[in-house]
């Protein structure tokens, strides 16, 4: 086994009295894609907003157990900006800034004191070329964000996720708007930053986790059903209930 | 069929009469005071001083008195204003003092403004000693506008969509640099229309100027913070009840350039909401 570059250890998380994610336990190794598959309402998203504290803006939210990111544990031994910069997400909906496309890329490293003009051309040159959207725009960077496609929107939302350098990307429902082109395209940018990222993409598309994902969770009424190798939980799945929902009997 | 028909008139002559009857009195009014003053109104009307017991000559230091007292008004209320609507809208918790805090700005701008006024004078011109004086006429001013300029300043904030706050704080970023690099500056242009909407209301009060900063009549045009000051509303006051034979030309000239003033500030207002909207992106 590789080194985990997640693990979660009991983790319940609540919303004022709602229970959203039960007794989890889960380990993510470094360079993985995991696919987290399962219907709405059962925890997915709740589970990936808690990996970099987004659901920190939630009014009633709490959790217990422990989350640990390179074995620090993120709600007390790392600080949340910097956990934010390690750990980057990826909306379901396309949320550009409004900015131009090059100040939503430069964005991200600016706040965290880069002042280095020539550098930021570089970071928002390669972080766009990373998310496979630097030749469509190349022309026009200092127009609006919102002037894109939507499709151009999520790679770039991605592009600005990429350059503040994090560890780990999260992805939820990223192409959810998004017609078959642009998520192929979505898909492609996923499978080639394999290499150098810890990715975790939440969908509700079961085919597209089977596409990308290495591994593949189960989730359902905010437990974790199944966790395997995606070729066998999409081929000889373990628990009926993950049966069922792959094959479309339910969800 | 014929029946719907003869109904959606009634009603449509109906909600337009209401309509009409609404925007008479403005309209009306508006027409009385540029009729009757359009003819007093002159350079030597403007930048005069007043003569012969203020029955002729200019208004001069009452413009000059509203624009300082303004400015005064701007410089104490603004940032306060926009600071605390900043607090209550971006970091203070949602629990039983925050609700007290804007109930109690909430009712502040229903105090009448006569309250404001003898606050005031007990507060600013009394106890702190600052006597009859600009400086506080503007810190009463200031208190009254507070509300209004806290009530627009949230309502622009809330205007921007949770979904950049939340984009930019997942990169990273911290709650300030969040609210300095993209709430505010999209938040600008409804901070600045309700600010100057609220000035322009300060601007014609009259009530809480009365005891705090305004002069019947002053010689020279005030130089220090500490000195009372000529205003319009009060000069227009003064002029229809204290005075006895001013032409009426002179006090509708007088009425004129108040509402002259409020009616640039609103149009700054408007040209600068629309400005920003042609430019906004989302």
């Amino acid at each position: 086994m590789v080194n985990s570059k997640i693990k979660v250890e009991n983790l319940n998380i609540y919303y004022s009295d709602r229970e959203a994610v039960r007794n989890l336990n889960i380990e993510i190794a470094e360079n993985e894609i995991l696919g987290i598959i399962g219907p709405s309402n059962s925890g997915k998203t709740s589970f990936l907003k808690t990996l970099n504290r987004l659901n920190d803006l939630q009014d009633g939210f709490r959790y217990d157990g422990k989350i640990l990111l390179d074995g620090k544990d993120v709600y007390k031994e790392i600080d949340i900006q910097l956990l934010r910069k390690r750990v980057g997400i990826v909306f379901a909906l396309p949320l550009p800034l409004p900015l131009s496309i090059f100040d939503n890329i430069a964005y991200g490293p600016k706040m965290h004191g880069m002042k280095n003009k020539a550098k930021l051309v570089q970071i928002v040159e390669k972080s766009l070329t990373a998310a496979a959207l630097f030749d469509e725009v190349k022309d026009r960077l200092h127009t609006s964000a919102f002037k894109l496609s939507g499709g151009q929107q999520q790679r770039l939302c991605i592009a600005r996720t990429l350059a503040v350098e994090p560890e780990v990307i999260l992805y939820d429902e990223p192409c959810s708007g998004l017609d078959p082109i642009s998520t192929a395209k979505v898909e492609d940018a996923m499978r080639a930053l394999k290499k150098d990222y810890t990715q975790i993409l939440v969908t509700n598309n079961v085919k597209q986790s089977a596409r990308v994902s290495d591994k593949t969770a189960f989730f359902l009424m905010g437990e974790m059903v199944e966790l395997s190798e995606t070729a066998q939980l999409f081929t000889t799945p373990k628990d009926k209930r993950t049966e069922d929902y792959i094959t479309g009997r339910f969800g | 069929m014929r029946n719907t028909q003869r109904t959606e008139k009634i009603a449509f002559s109906l909600l337009f009469l209401a309509t009409l009857i609404v925007v008479a009195p403005v309209v009306l009014i508006l027409l009385v005071i540029i009729v009757n003053g359009i003819q007093a109104v002159s350079l030597e009307f403007i930048f005069g001083m007043p003569r012969d017991g203020m029955r002729a000559g200019g208004i001069f230091p009452a413009i000059v008195g509203t624009v300082y007292l303004m400015l005064g008004t701007a410089f104490f209320s603004i940032p306060f204003g926009i600071m605390a609507a900043i607090y209550l809208n971006e970091y203070a918790e949602r629990n039983k003092l925050t609700r007290a805090i804007e109930l109690a700005i909430v009712n502040l701008a229903g105090v009448p403004s006569i309250v404001y006024g003898l606050f005031g004078l007990s507060l600013f011109v009394n106890f702190l000693g600052f006597g009859v004086s600009l400086l506080a006429g503007s810190l009463t001013l200031s208190i009254m506008t507070l509300p209004v300029i806290i009530t627009a300043t949230r309502e622009a904030l809330s205007t921007v969509p949770k979904s950049f706050r939340e984009a930019s704080l997942s990169l990273g970023a911290s709650k300030w640099q969040t609210i300095r690099h993209i709430v505010l500056p999209n938040a600008i242009p409804g901070i600045l229309t309700g600010t100057i909407l609220g000035l322009s209301r300060a601007a014609g009060e009259t009530a809480p100027i009365l005891f705090t900063v305004a002069a019947f009549y002053l010689p020279r045009l005030p130089v220090s913070v500490y000195d009372q000051a000529m205003t319009l509303p009060y000069h227009i006051y003064v002029l229809s009840t204290q005075v006895p034979n001013v032409s009426p030309k002179i006090q509708y000239g007088t009425i004129l350039v108040l509402v002259g003033m409020i009616f640039i500030l609103n149009i700054i207002a408007s040209v600068i909401r629309a400005k920003f909207r042609s430019r906004k992106t989302w």
